[in-house]
Formats: structure tokens, sequence, C-alpha cells
């Protein structure tokens, strides 16, 4: 089956097939990192904009740096420097870049939502590099490509996803992708950050991080993202720490060859301890590599989807 | 539509294509030779080689493989293009004699962009073509340095080659398509 999706906006928009391709393909992209000549001429002549409405340095790098391994050219937007001071709308500011020419825009916005009507309302293709509190697909993408790369499967696998799940577009995108693709997903936290609805969506609720990581394969913790308020949720980051943090003490409870897994930037000792995060089972680093060959992946499958 | 098809077979076609090139490189560059097969069937063609270089010299021959599509110069067709695979080259080809190995030589787009993905490896040495069909029709200078069977066809004749580890048959197949 090809991939004939023009967008990629959420992994609750794909199907388990789709998500396989893409999987697949970065699998290929992935080689051409290990190259003397880090590119390919794929899109060459082809323009891909990075709208970026909330800070990133990570995720647009990453992005920056797949775009260019395809031979595309990249321009960069950011809200802070730009026309969206002066009050032009997302779908205007889109459609000055279409008429420059650009056939493929990475998007991330402060609002849930945002890369679906940008979808709607323009012609080129749209790929979500997160939206408000609603879906981050590439890094979900990457989170389970590493999986499949470290454990050889997705299927049947316990994966435990702790921290801020209300506010994560990590664990959202991460829980659509993993239930398609047939994993046992656990989620972990305070109650007020996780929130009893995430059982509609396939997740197992746990309040105690040590019942939770028993016999798992893979730990995801999320950021405690203090610029999102998550702070407001619970008494104390000490507190928080205390019962949410991952320790080499907790951690012994999951399966001997767990992997963990933190979608960066690490607040070293509040989601987890240096101990761990430097631990060899901790796969942090793999997870940016691997970033580039997925969103290689993401934005050839869209340009090959693009309407002719 | 109406779809004609002759069926010719490979038979022992093949293993006198091999012999010609192991024939042609002197023992002495073997150590710096590597097959390289043309995804998909290229590839079975190319491990071919390399078990016969293996069988009559009792050297082993470096072993690639790669998948052109992200080098194709038709961007506008790309609803055809397959489903990507992975490219492998062992070695470092710096300095390395390099034989390439397709099943169908055509227009020669595909070797171009085999080509051009080899040099963004390193400066071979050399770069050999070898190819069991050759069915003429070329678009651009690129000539066979073997070529196993010669085959005269029309531009609206497709040349399918199939092999045993693929296909279960070891046959070429010529269809043409003929509006009614």
């Amino acid at each position: 089956m090809p991939f004939d999706k023009k967008h990629i906006l959420g992994l609750g928009e794909l199907s388990a097939e789709e998500i396989k391709i893409i999987l697949d393909t970065a699998e290929s992209m992935k080689e051409i990192s290990t190259r003397d000549v880090k590119k390919v001429p794929t899109l060459k002549g082809r323009t891909v904009v990075n709208l970026f409405f909330e800070p990133s340095t990570r995720t647009r790098s990453s992005f920056e740096i797949a775009e260019k391994r395809l031979s595309a050219d990249v321009l960069n937007f950011s809200a802070s420097q730009s026309s969206v001071v002066k009050g032009e709308s997302l779908v205007d500011t889109a459609r000055n870049f279409e008429a420059m020419g650009a056939s493929i825009m990475v998007i991330r916005h402060g609002m849930s939502g945002a890369p679906f009507v940008l979808a709607r309302e323009i012609g080129a293709s749209v790929i979500n590099a997160g939206d408000g509190s609603h879906e981050h697909p590439s890094q979900a993408l990457i989170d389970i490509f590493t999986i499949r790369e470290k454990k050889g499967r997705i299927e049947g696998l316990n994966v435990l996803i702790v921290g801020d799940i209300l506010n994560s577009r990590v664990a959202r995108s991460n829980i659509f992708g993993l239930r398609k693709l047939g994993a046992n997903v656990r989620i972990a936290g305070p109650a007020t950050i996780v929130p009893e609805y995430f059982r509609d969506m396939g997740a197992e609720i746990f309040y105690s991080l040590e019942h939770a990581i028993e016999n798992v394969d893979v730990v995801i913790m999320l950021r405690i993202q203090s610029e999102r308020k998550t702070l407001e949720y619970f008494p104390s980051l000490r507190e928080y720490s205390g019962l949410y943090g991952l320790t080499r003490e907790k951690l012994s409870l999951a399966k001997e060859d767990v992997i963990v897994m933190h979608p960066g930037p690490i607040n070293r000792g509040v989601e987890l301890t240096s101990e761990i995060a430097d631990d060899p089972g901790a796969v942090i680093l793999e997870q940016v590599a691997n970033g580039i060959a997925v969103r290689m992946a993401m934005i050839y499958l869209v340009a090959l989807g693009e309407s002719l | 539509m109406e779809t004609k098809k002759k069926v010719q077979p490979i038979e022992d076609r093949s293993e006198s294509f091999f012999s010609g090139i192991i024939d042609d490189i002197p023992p002495e560059s073997l150590s710096s030779l590597i097959v390289i097969g043309i995804k998909t069937r290229g590839e079975y063609l190319g491990k071919r080689l390399v078990e016969r270089i293996s069988e009559r010299t009792g050297k082993d021959v470096t072993f690639g493989t790669i998948d052109i599509t992200l080098y194709r110069d038709d961007f506008e067709n790309r609803k055809n293009w397959p489903q990507l695979r992975r490219t492998s080259i062992p070695d470092d080809v710096q300095g390395k004699n390099i034989i390439l190995v397709d099943d169908v030589l055509y227009t020669g787009r595909t070797v171009r962009a085999a080509i051009n993905s080899i040099m963004d490896y390193g400066r071979p040495a050399s770069v050999k073509l070898a190819v069991l069909v050759d069915r003429g029709g070329r678009e651009l200078p690129v000539q066979p340095d073997y070529a196993g069977i010669n085959i005269e066809t029309l531009d609206d004749e497709m040349v399918n080659v199939y092999l045993e580890e693929v296909d279960g048959r070891e046959e070429i197949e010529i269809t043409r398509k003929d509006a009614v």
C-alpha cells in the first residue's frame, strides 16, 4: 500500500499501516546520515518553510537538517521577529510563503488545531511540529522508531509514560501511535495531570510510579513544562520528583532490559536522576539522532503525496 | 486494452554472462572489487556474481546494494515511486573498482542515478556496468560493459526479468500493450 497522505497532522489521523510506512522509510533514511556526503538530491528545487509560532531549538533544527539532507531549500520563520507582531493572521502568513513557491510547511503553534486550519486553507503540504496540547507526531514517531529499533517490535510491549499527560502533546501522539501498533500503554503521574479520559484512548492509569513501572519494557519520561504552568498542578517540584522522578531504585522494578526515553530537554534531578540520564539504558541521544531520519521520512512522504 | 506476451527462458545464458565478467577481472584487482546490485532484481544477480567469483577464485568479494529511488529524475511521476528500500554499501568505495549490476538496461536513467548515488559515498577508481538484458532505447549516453542478452524491443513494450530467488522462475517476459 502506498502512502498517499498530503499532510501529516497527527498520529490520530494515520492508520497503523501508514505509521509503519513512515517507520520503514525512516530506516532507509537513517543510512544517509552515515555517509560521507550526508545528502540526497530528492527535493532539489523544492522549498520548505518552517513556521514556528512557539520557541523551539531542537525540533526546528532537526527539521531543518532533515530538509537540507533531502536537498530542499529551507526558509525559517519565527513568530517573535515577524509579521505576526504586525497583526497578520496565520493563514495570510502561510499564503505569502505559498506565493513565494513553498510547497511544504512545517508548523508549530500554541493553539491546538492550527495545522489543521492551515491544511484546509492552503494548497501546500502541512506537517504538524506540535500544536498546543494536542499532538506532536514527529516526536512520537521518533519514540516509536527508537523503541522498534531497540526491541525489534512494538506489538505486545508494555510502555509507560510518566508526567504531565494532560498538557503533553508528545503523550497524546504516543498513545495514539503505540496503541495502533499494538503496545500496552500505561500512564502515571499526579491525578491532577493524569485525567481519567485517557482511559478512552486505551491507556491504563496509575497514580503510583512504583506500581506502574512493574514489568515495563519502555519508560518515557515527560518533561515538566514550567512554561505551560504544569507547576500549578502539584504542591512543589520537590514533591513531584520525590514521587514521580525516576531513580535507579524505581527503575529496578521494570524489566531488566528496560529502555528509558525522554523527548528533551531534560530537567536533571526532576524527571530523572543524572545517573539514569547517563546510563546506557537511556536512549535519549539516540532519539535525537533518529529524529533526523524520521523527519526526513515525513517530509519525503508528504512531498510524494503532494497534489500534482 | 489487449496485452501480448512473449516469454523467453534465461537458461544458462546468465552463467555465460557471469563467466564473461569474471574472465575480464584481473586476479590482482579482486581485493579492490566491490559488486553493487541495483534493487530489486540487480541485487539477486549481483549476489550470484559474487558467489560465482568465490567459486572460481576462492576469493570473497565485497557486495553492496543500492536503492536509487531518492536519486530519480522523474519527480512528476512520484505517484508511482516504490516504497524506499535501504542502500547498503559495506565498504569504503574510495579508490575501488566497482561492478554495477542490474537486470534490464533501457533508458539509462537508473544507471545515471546509481552512479550519482555511488559518488556520494566517495570516488571509486572505476565503475563498470553489467546487465543481464540490454533492450536498447537509451535516452542517456550509457553503455554496458557486459550484457548477457540483447533484445530488440519497441518503446511500448515492457521487459521484465523474473528470477528464482524472488519470483520462483527464471524468465524474461516481454509484454506489449496494444491500444484497441
